[in-house]
């Protein structure tokens, strides 16, 4: 039975178990008007009934799923013969794929030999028991918890109570949901990292100037043995991510002070959402504005000028995630800047400040803490922002300040590292696992630093 | 009169009086705070040029991918070609070139029959298939038959062509364009709407290039990010809103959410490829991946959302649904959660546009191949309409470019049109209490 009926099968009899405990509850209650002897709503046991007939179905159900390709590939590969299982982890790889695809019906790389048939068949064998095993149990198991529940039905059953029980139990999974997903990445990207650091030693990594993370895949073939050293890939993303915010803080900033402290009512907003429609534009397409449009503009006026300028220059990348940043800077600014009581700017006025002297000398320091936290942010997302860079920015690794020069970051190594088929377990793969960790362990701290300041200085004027 | 007033009356020539110290830095100062106001103002005119610059030059660039260049050929079904057995593998690409042989027939040399050839998209031959299959009763007939041209000479109608460049260094020749402007000069060569670009799938060629593949397998993403997004994070708000006890573990689940919110989107890519695909061994490339990984991108921008909504419940209807006897949970499904609902479907309406728009994690979970095929399911390969847009943007071709921005003018249509659903709806539910 393919899943998808399954699943149908599965919530039919659970819609079936709410009719059927509803119906109980009246007939224990004494008919339609006994329900006033019941302890619960009668919605209440047609519920349980759906809870106990649904979810542990559902469960296995998912369950099943998940574990049964790893499961019958082993039974698979525990029969293939002797010299078959012999082969290099590569080699197995590829005839187990054979397999599957075989299984499949999909093309499958070489011929077709008798052994691999034989393992098909037995992998297709072992999937259509699995299959119907887990029908089997899954609409047992609805069964008997939908029978269960039923006989267990009195007035005196507290149906409200444990379903409201069952419902918090439910909230509070999906409150941690939020903390599995942290622990996910923190555990893939750190056990990805560490096989990596078996490799290449970790000193090198964050100190070595020389990144080329092509490897030779053949013994004899000729091309760089690889260097996975990241410091060029740093300076890189510190050099456009320094760029992008140059645009947007000042840009950010004034117009935040514009907007909270000179415009009227009407320019506001007019003003603010058509900022804030920066921040919708997806990334990809700043990407394509910065590739066709940005990088030739730049490298044409370079020209003009007498500069050698890449067509790839981190400027032009640096300039339109300055852009996009700028509604982040100027949002967040605008809060703290509202956020400054009216008291410090009258006392500032009545002293004969002008409305600048104020928000430079009053407004501005007091709002300070806050605005910090907010270009922390900011520069958290420049750093971890790809696609304009994957797009507009370059894959060579050059070591400089320079910003008309091609440079690479941290994402666009990511991305290419990994985009299109590679072995997973190369150094190469690996090391964009330990860039990841990079980016993620730089991110958080920027996040937390500018959280806490964000929030201390929420607490000072409330 | 006091001391001081004295003095400065007496010695009014040595001492100078403080009004006079201001009124004389007056004009610096008020020009200084003129500056300042106009800083302020250029911040905001550069944020709406560069907005203005970003729509014009792709709307510039994408607009004429709405049009497709079309080419009337008179196509003879020659019978002794269409064989009633094997309709469908006849030789419909000789079709095509007979009828632009009869066109032209001062193409004899091998190499101007190729040129000449190259005019007609390779798509023609599908097209007259199609037409066979549908209607067999053609066989043996002479009719009209607009088809697809090249994308070059797409490009050269629409006028991205320089005719001046010197011939070995044009993808369109002397004679083709010759032969072209013969074309026109008869009508057979016009610019109609482009359907193909909104019911094809993927394609090699520009001409026969779509996006409906893309906007499936978007949709796909979409729908397993919704069905998964919206409940846990609604459910997620709510407990930590209305049950949670204050204590360190609600405090380190806040934290997590918070810092979540911010974390790039590429690292819940890398999370996507090690767990999604390498350890549970879901299908590479398929919707339902992509699904959940922008779900848990997602959850954070929805729980906050939420629980924002939940926060601006007031009180007052908490205490008088628990006034009545209402239990807990019965307070919260009955009363807060339909008031809630609103700015919660806003702020996950508004997630949902941010998943939309997302690129890296897709990249990394494998939904950037190559695909002609439209998905017809979850578990599909299949790419999304942000990464098609990154795929055609790295071709070559000059007609891919606006296509690239005709896919870029959906998307943002596509995105405008969520938010605009969102502000309407928060300005029709929103109540102040």
């Amino acid at each position: 039975m393919p899943p998808t009926t399954l699943i149908f099968i599965l919530l039919a009899l659970s819609a079936f178990g709410y009719y059927v405990g509803r119906r109980r509850a009246f007939v224990v209650g004494g008919g339609s008007k006994g329900a006033k002897a019941l302890h619960s709503r009668p919605t209440y046991y047609g519920a349980l009934t759906v809870f106990w007939c649904g979810v542990p179905a559902l469960l296995i159900f998912g369950f099943w799923l998940a574990f049964e390709t790893t499961i019958i590939t082993h039974l698979v590969m525990a029969d293939l013969p002797e010299a078959m299982r012999k082969l290099p982890a590569a080699e197995l790889n590829l005839q187990i794929n054979n397999i599957r695809n075989w299984v499949s019906g999909n093309i499958i790389s070489g011929e077709i030999n008798p052994v691999i048939q034989a393992a098909a068949d037995h992998y297709r064998s072992l999937l259509s028991t699995s299959k119907a095993a887990l029908t089997v149990v899954a609409i047992s198991m609805a069964i008997l918890g939908l029978v269960i529940v039923r006989a267990k039905i009195t007035p005196a059953l507290r149906a409200r109570n444990i379903v409201e029980q069952i419902i918090k139990y439910a909230l509070i999974v999906c409150s941690t949901i939020a903390i599995f997903t942290t622990i996910g990445i923190v555990l893939s990207v750190l056990y990805e990292s560490i096989r990596f650091f078996r490799t290449v030693p970790i000193t090198e990594f964050l100190f070595g100037v020389e990144w080329s993370p092509q490897m030779a895949i053949r013994a004899d073939q000729v091309g760089s043995s690889g260097a996975f050293g990241a410091v060029p890939v740093f300076v890189g993303t510190m050099l456009i991510s320094g760029i992008a915010m140059c645009v947007a803080v000042p840009i950010g900033l004034m117009s935040a002070i514009y907007l909270s402290e000179y415009a009227n009512k009407k320019f506001r907003t007019v003003a603010k959402p058509l900022i804030e429609i920066l921040a919708g534009i997806p990334t990809v397409v700043y990407g394509f504005f910065a590739a066709l449009t940005v990088a030739p503009f730049i490298r044409n006026t370079g020209n003009l000028l007498g500069l050698g300028v890449s067509s790839e220059s981190a400027l032009a990348a640096g300039l339109v995630m300055g852009i996009m940043i700028i509604p982040f800077v100027s949002s967040l600014s605008d809060d703290f800047i509202n956020a400054v009581p009216q008291a410090l700017r009258d006392g500032a006025y009545s002293l004969g400040a002008t409305h600048s002297e104020t928000i430079r000398q009053v407004v501005l320091p007091a709002a300070l803490p806050g605005i910090v936290g907010g270009v922390l942010l900011a520069v958290s997302r420049a750093i971890g922002e790809t696609m304009i860079v994957v797009m507009a920015a370059g894959l060579a690794a050059n070591l400089t300040l320079n910003p008309l020069e091609t440079v690479t970051t941290v994402t666009v190594q990511i991305v290419t590292l990994l985009v299109g088929d590679q072995e997973f377990d190369s150094a190469k793969t690996l090391a964009a696992f330990a860039l990841g960790l990079l980016l993620f362990l730089v991110t958080l701290l920027l996040n937390v630093i500018a959280l806490h300041v964000v929030r201390k200085y929420r607490e000072q004027y409330e | 009169m006091n001391n001081s007033q004295t003095q400065s009356l007496t010695n009014g020539k040595q001492k100078e009086r403080t009004l006079d110290i201001v009124n004389r830095g007056l004009k610096k100062r008020y020009r200084a705070e003129r500056r300042f106001r106009l800083y302020g103002l250029l911040a905001i005119v550069a944020s709406m040029v560069f907005l203005s610059l970003l729509f014009i030059s792709i709307v510039g660039k994408g607009y004429t991918a709405f049009q497709q260049t079309f080419i009337e050929l008179d196509v003879y079904f020659d019978p002794q070609v269409l064989d009633e057995q094997s309709l469908a593998t006849a030789d419909y690409q000789g079709l095509v070139k007979k009828s632009l042989r009869d066109m032209f027939p001062d193409a004899r040399s091998r190499q101007d029959r190729r040129m000449l050839y190259g005019i007609a998209s390779s798509g023609a031959s599908f097209q007259l298939r199609d037409m066979v299959l549908t209607h067999p009763d053609m066989i043996g007939q002479t009719s009209k038959v607009w088809v697809p041209a090249d994308d070059d000479v797409d490009m050269l109608i629409k006028g991205h062509f320089d005719r001046q460049v010197a011939e070995s260094e044009r993808r369109i020749k002397d004679r083709q364009l010759a032969w072209i402007d013969q074309l026109s000069a008869g009508g057979k060569i016009k610019k109609k709407f482009n359907t193909t670009f909104f019911t094809a799938g993927d394609s090699r060629e520009p001409e026969l290039a779509g996006i409906l593949g893309a906007v499936a397998g978007s949709f796909f993403t979409l729908v397993i990010t919704l069905i998964l997004s919206f409940p846990i994070g609604v459910a997620a708000a709510v407990y930590l809103e209305e049950f949670a006890p204050q204590n360190r573990w609600t405090d380190f689940i806040e934290v997590n959410i918070n810092n979540l919110a911010a974390v790039p989107s590429i690292v819940f890519g890398l999370l996507g490829l090690a767990v999604f695909l390498n350890f549970f061994g879901l299908p590479r490339s398929a919707p339902v991946v992509g699904g959940l990984v922008l779900t848990l991108m997602t959850l954070p921008v929805i729980i906050i959302a939420s629980r924002s909504a939940l926060t601006a419940v007031p009180p007052s209807i908490r205490e008088a649904a628990l006034g009545v006897g209402a239990s807990k949970m019965q307070m919260v499904a009955h009363h807060v959660l339909p008031l809630a609902l609103p700015g919660m479907l806003t702020g996950t309406i508004i997630g949902m546009a941010r998943a939309l728009g997302e690129t890296a994690p897709l990249l990394m979970i494998g939904m950037v191949a190559f695909i002609v095929d439209i998905p017809a399911g979850f578990t599909d390969p299949a790419t999304a309409l942000p990464v098609q847009i990154y795929l055609w943007a790295d071709s070559p071709e000059r007609a891919f470019v606006e296509r690239t921005s005709a896919a870029i003018i959906i998307l943002l249509a596509f995105l405008i049109t969520m938010n605009a659903v969102a502000v309407i709806l928060r300005k029709r539910f929103e109540r102040r209490w």
